[in-house]
């Protein structure tokens, strides 16, 4: 586990852009609506018996103006160079070659996205090769793309962000699904925060519309099929219905803001990750751990929780349980977007800095979230891993901590 | 004991190392120094058709059933096995500090596909629709466990008993280094004494090697095997795809001592710089190479001057070797010609995602034993490349401090400064 962050003055770390895409559309006003309206977009249809939440439609044209660039990356990727221009642009530095050439980069992604036809018609074939090795060797060789295995690498969504925004001062990538989000954020911050670092772009993208993908999460009976339900209330109908999201922070150290007059939606506090064994009772000894570490004083006022629970069994109702006990008004966003898997937990963090921000929670359809009554000054964010990794987040009002 | 920076000295208490010259340090050193290649003909899978057939593939692990994640993480289990061992550090499952694995990106591999197609039920035309009937068995509920991407790292953090978050990462072919420079970076910061940082590759399969196939990147002289690998030399025609493993117990220089532990390097200094220019091939001003290797010796607070012996990326591509060699250039000035640059990947190959780690722990090697591994395979200098590779026989040398280079698709460089003692 880190230990707490004690940032120096003028080294605490500001959120200074937001870039979010999902089935809600894109950036902050088109999220912060569809939140509020209690509105969400899912597609039953398509993969049944699997629930997605779906890209909401968009050109991507606003941010990888060059149709080639476009052709290079596989739809994840896209999602991602995507999210990544809209936060440089919510930060005020895109195309600020002199910033963008020392910010740091930590992309949190999966990757290897597939070419279902080429699968398809070799998994089809191979019973019938005479020679089943030399089949398959002939087939990959002729109908595999070339690039498609640069858009299949998952260091190549920081790779294009590079090529298309010229973000270049480093370029680092975690994998390991929910927790390669988590400590994306987690080393992100901990590097502004000791002076190793001073202006960062971290986040991820993940394109849920996939049937490898679903297939996946399916061996392990983790998707949500049939009807759907709010994440809290999956019960023993429990998975996580699979997102196309993208989401992008801006991170920068309070002095660099200052410097060039930018200002923060809101400072990112703390971030605390771990990996528990998932024994009964494990997500919530975590959470209890995770929690002292951050610090947040239950019963703080103006705080709620933005989760990130999946709705998957049991991890989901030993984090409604913990959150119940401490009696915080929470909102659940997966509900809402679905579930992004590495770019959830930096998509909780902008909501989170958007409501600051805005000084206001959003409201929620959902009858077991309560409102808040009063001023949001502070959120905590969680990302419970639908398998492994729980990590919290402390997002505070900027002059507050 | 700090730095000139200020910072916590960070130092090398342990290290092991498998590649296909065999497993441990001191079969690999031997190996190594007597130029011998670890690269032979492909018998994992057949290469019928295929217009590269040799490999340093690691054959004698044996591994059941044989996947990617599988072997990598046996792999780096034996690397790590040796690095604890020798720093003596914690208790057996209990590594005090965090892991930082690199490892290549994971997915579903061929085999579990034909064995997912054949419980289908599909009777002519097999596509996903199928696959995910089968997925939805429960039958293959191992599958998830193995194929997510932090699969391998939660394996190793389970077995090692390393402390909090395992962190997986990919920076392409700079990966090893990358999770040697996290490593650094969090002792720095004062977060933990002690880091394990682990990189490993065992994914030499049909599909990974057509994909570099497809982009034109491997040597298609099959024959003899041992000679596919020719970093520097004029006839170079790619680099040869291997597995290996290499992994390094990371510590504050006080800890170290406090526990009187023996010190066998320092990683001195880190660097990085991304490129922007193309998705696999160098910006032709080389600018993101210089300041590179720029950046990691001035944040080991050293200078080009200082630099005694480079551990080069050279894989063996006609297009790395060359930018390597200009990057080089204008780093040292006229000193390029004298110090020695060699590739360890001439007799190991190119471990991909390991072989940041795996030369990182060849390179503390070089400098402990004072005796540089050779760059075989150089019959054919390119006068392009006027540097001295340490042609095909080792050499002793003074070493103080030595750069390792790694460099990446996707515009990934990371050079690390390795020294034999504090500075």
């Amino acid at each position: 586990m880190a230990e707490p962050n004690v940032a120096e003055p003028g080294r605490e770390c500001w959120i200074t852009g937001i870039g979010i895409v999902s089935c809600l559309g894109e950036g902050p006003d088109a999220h912060w609506q569809a939140l509020d309206g209690g509105k969400a977009h899912r597609d039953a249809a398509t993969y049944a018996p699997y629930i997605v939440h779906p890209l909401a439609p968009m050109s991507f044209d606003a941010q990888i103006s060059k149709k080639g660039d476009q052709r290079q990356m596989e739809p994840w990727q896209r999602i991602g160079v995507y999210a990544a221009g809209l936060a440089l642009d919510g930060a005020g530095v895109k195309g600020d070659a002199g910033i963008l050439g020392r910010m740091d980069m930590i992309v949190a992604a999966g990757g290897g996205e597939r070419d279902l036809a080429v699968d398809g018609a070799i998994l089809t074939g191979l019973p019938k090769a005479p020679n089943a090795d030399r089949f398959l060797n002939e087939r990959l060789m002729n109908d595999l793309r070339p690039t498609l295995f640069l858009a299949q690498l998952s260091n190549l969504l920081a790779g294009n962000i590079s090529i298309v925004h010229g973000v270049t001062g480093s370029s680092r990538t975690f994998m390991g699904e929910e927790s390669a989000g988590v400590d994306a954020v987690r080393i992100a911050l901990a590097r502004i925060e000791a002076g190793q670092s001073d202006i960062a772009l971290v986040g991820g993208a993940q394109n849920g519309e996939r049937k490898e993908m679903l297939m996946l999460y399916e061996f392990g009976g983790f998707v949500l099929k049939g009807e759907f339900a709010p994440v809290w209330e999956r019960g023993t109908h429990a998975g996580f219905a699979l997102a196309s999201m993208g989401a992008f922070l801006v991170l920068e150290s309070a002095a660099h803001a200052r410097a060039r007059g930018a200002k923060p939606l809101a400072r990112l506090a703390g971030v605390a990750s771990t990996r528990s064994d998932r024994k009964p009772g494990a997500v919530t000894a975590a959470l209890e751990a995770l929690w002292r570490k951050l610090g947040p004083a239950t019963g703080t006022s103006g705080m709620a929780v933005i989760s990130g629970a999946t709705g998957v069994a049991p991890a989901t109702a030993e984090e409604h349980a913990f959150l119940g006990a401490h009696q915080l008004v929470v909102r659940a966003t997966g509900t809402h977007i679905g579930h992004g898997v590495e770019p959830q937990f930096a998509m909780n963090i902008a909501l989170a800095a958007l409501a600051i921000s805005r000084g206001h929670l959003f409201a929620s359809a959902d009858a077991g979230e309560r409102p808040l009554d009063e001023a949001l000054r502070s959120a905590v964010v969680t990302g419970v891993g639908h398998w492994r990794g729980e990590g919290l987040a402390l997002v505070q009002a900027v002059g507050t901590g | 004991m700090r730095d000139k920076m200020g910072r916590p000295i960070v130092v090398v208490t342990g290290s092991g190392l498998v590649t296909s010259l065999g497993a441990g340090k001191a079969d690999n050193w031997k190996r190594l120094t007597a130029g011998e290649s670890g690269i032979r003909a492909i018998t994992r899978f057949s290469t019928e058709t295929l217009k590269t057939k040799v490999a340093g593939t690691v054959d004698f692990v044996p591994v059941e059933p044989l996947s990617a994640p599988d072997l990598s993480e046996r792999l780096a289990e034996i690397a790590i096995e040796e690095a604890i061992t020798q720093a003596r550090i914690g208790t057996r499952g209990n590594f005090p500090g965090p892991l930082f694995l690199a490892v290549a990106p994971i997915e579903l591999e061929w085999p579990q596909r034909e064995t997912l197609a054949k419980n289908s039920g599909a009777n002519e035309a097999v596509g996903y629709d199928d696959l995910l009937r089968a997925a939805a068995t429960g039958r293959f509920q191992p599958f998830h466990r193995r194929f997510v991407f932090g699969s391998v790292g939660e394996g190793l953090a389970e077995k090692f008993g390393t402390q909090g978050s395992p962190i997986s990462l990919s920076t392409a072919c700079a990966s090893g280094a990358s999770a040697i420079q996290l490593g650094l970076e969090a002792i720095r910061r004062g977060e933990t004494d002690a880091a394990l940082c682990v990189a490993t590759d065992g994914s030499v399969n049909p599909e990974s090697l057509i994909r570099f196939s497809l982009l034109s990147a491997l040597s298609v002289q099959n024959e003899p095997p041992q000679a596919a690998a020719k970093p520097f030399a004029k006839n170079r025609d790619g680099f040869v795809m291997a597995e290996g493993a290499g992994a390094l117990v990371l510590e504050s220089y006080d800890a170290a001592v406090a526990r009187g532990a023996r010190i066998y390097g320092v990683v001195a200094g880190c660097g990085e710089l991304a490129d922007s220019f193309h998705r696999t091939r160098s910006s032709p001003d080389g600018k993101p190479i210089i300041g590179c290797v720029h950046n990691a010796i001035a944040d080991a607070g050293l200078t080009p001057a200082d630099i005694d012996y480079i551990n080069a990326h050279g894989t063996g591509t006609p297009e790395n070797d060359k930018m390597e060699c200009l990057g080089l250039t204008a780093v040292l000035g006229e000193r390029v010609k004298d110090v020695p640059i060699s590739s360890n990947k001439s007799m190991i190959g190119h471990t991909l995602s390991a072989a940041g780690a795996v030369e990182a722990v060849i390179t503390l090697m070089t400098l402990e034993e004072q005796r540089i591994p050779p760059t075989i395979n150089y019959q054919v200098p390119d006068p392009a490349i006027p540097i001295d590779v340490v042609p095909n026989v080792a050499r002793d040398a003074r070493m103080r401090n030595a750069i390792s280079n790694s460099f990446g698709f996707g515009g990934q460089n990371v050079s690390l400064v390795l020294a034999r003692e504090p500075a």
